[in-house]
């Protein structure tokens, strides 16, 4: 195969781990707000902790941006 | 050339290559906007702080919030003792939040959309978290690895999973805040080129552009909201970071 083709697939399924990253900030949100709707008063003090758990479960997703990119524009 | 994502992020110099010792230090459209961050913040704090009414203008009230945001911040996540840390904090997030912000105006360059400022930034902290700790509470710092309540058999492995995973922060916090900048401006540029490449089609490719056109709009907002996201977010890892280092027995 040509190596230019096979980069540029192989940066195309590195995007698939974003995937992951979209179901991981879905279902913090989701329980963010079902936890939210049940119970109004605790809501505010707890969505910094959403927030950072949206944060960590992001990064990860990012990571597979960055291989993405590695294999586009380095190896 | 115009529709390439990736022109925008492109170092150049702005006062000629200078060079001490091999290593190029040239004055970069990066390090303009550096400066340019630096002196929007201050102004902006110095003109807020500037009348100190009792009852806040409008200015002031920007002012206001954007210090009770990064106080609150700190003391909820690292109580009363985490006080010296505020300037830290208030800085970083102060440089995050507005290298985003100036970076969502058209032909401004990003600082933060480089993973050299990122990064360093990240590598500071957690540099930071290592030096506070050891001064702090001595060589038993090291008990962060060894969790409290775990069982003597699997307690080798959760050190190892501990230690790669406060390895991989930096990594994490810096990549995060890039790859959101990064990946947001190129989705923003990919649209615009859009609109004119379909708008130079004339006809009917005008009235296919008016799709991506709106997406554009929309996209800018959402990029506004996460610029202020990540700014936050790296503000309030910072915090959980640095309390790794004031209180370690978790």
């Amino acid at each position: 195969m040509d190596p230019a083709a096979a980069k540029l697939i192989g940066a195309g399924i590195a995007c698939i781990g974003m995937g992951g990253a979209g179901i991981g900030v879905g279902h913090i949100f989701g329980n963010y707000l079902a936890g939210a709707l049940r119970n109004p008063a605790a809501a505010g003090s707890q969505f910094t902790n959403a927030l950072i758990g949206a944060a960590l479960a992001e990064g990860l997703g990012i990571f597979s941006l960055v291989v993405a990119l590695l294999l586009l524009f380095v190896a | 050339m115009a529709n390439d994502p990736i022109h925008q992020f492109r170092l150049h110099d702005l006062a000629g290559p200078v060079n001490i010792a091999g290593y190029e230090i040239s004055f970069t459209n990066s390090a303009l906007f550096m400066g340019i961050i630096v002196v929007t913040i201050t102004g902006i704090l110095l003109l807020a702080a500037r009348k100190g009414a009792l009852v806040p203008g409008r200015l002031q009230s920007v002012g206001e919030m954007w210090y009770s945001l990064v106080d609150n911040m700190v003391k909820n996540v690292l109580g009363e003792e985490g006080k010296a840390f505020f300037p830290l904090v208030f800085s970083l997030f102060s440089f995050v939040l507005v290298a985003n912000m100036i970076g969502m105006f058209p032909y401004f360059f990003t600082v933060t959309s480089h993973v050299i400022v990122t990064v360093s930034l990240a590598l500071f902290v957690v540099c930071l978290v290592v030096v506070v700790g050891i001064t702090k509470h001595g060589l038993g710092w090291f008990k962060l690895f060894v969790p409290h309540g775990v069982p003597l058999a699997i307690l080798p492995v959760i050190s190892i999973i501990e230690i790669i995973s406060f390895l991989s922060r930096p990594i994490s916090l810096g990549l995060r805040l890039f790859g959101n900048m990064l990946a947001g401006h190129i989705v923003l540029k990919v649209f615009a080129g859009f609109v004119v490449s379909l708008g130079a089609l004339g006809g009917i490719g005008i009235l296919g552009a008016i799709a991506p056109m709106f997406m554009a709009v929309a996209l800018t907002a959402l990029e506004f909201l996460v610029a202020f996201l990540q700014a936050f977010v790296f503000a309030i890892l910072t915090c959980v970071y640095l309390n790794d280092a004031l209180h370690p027995s978790h």
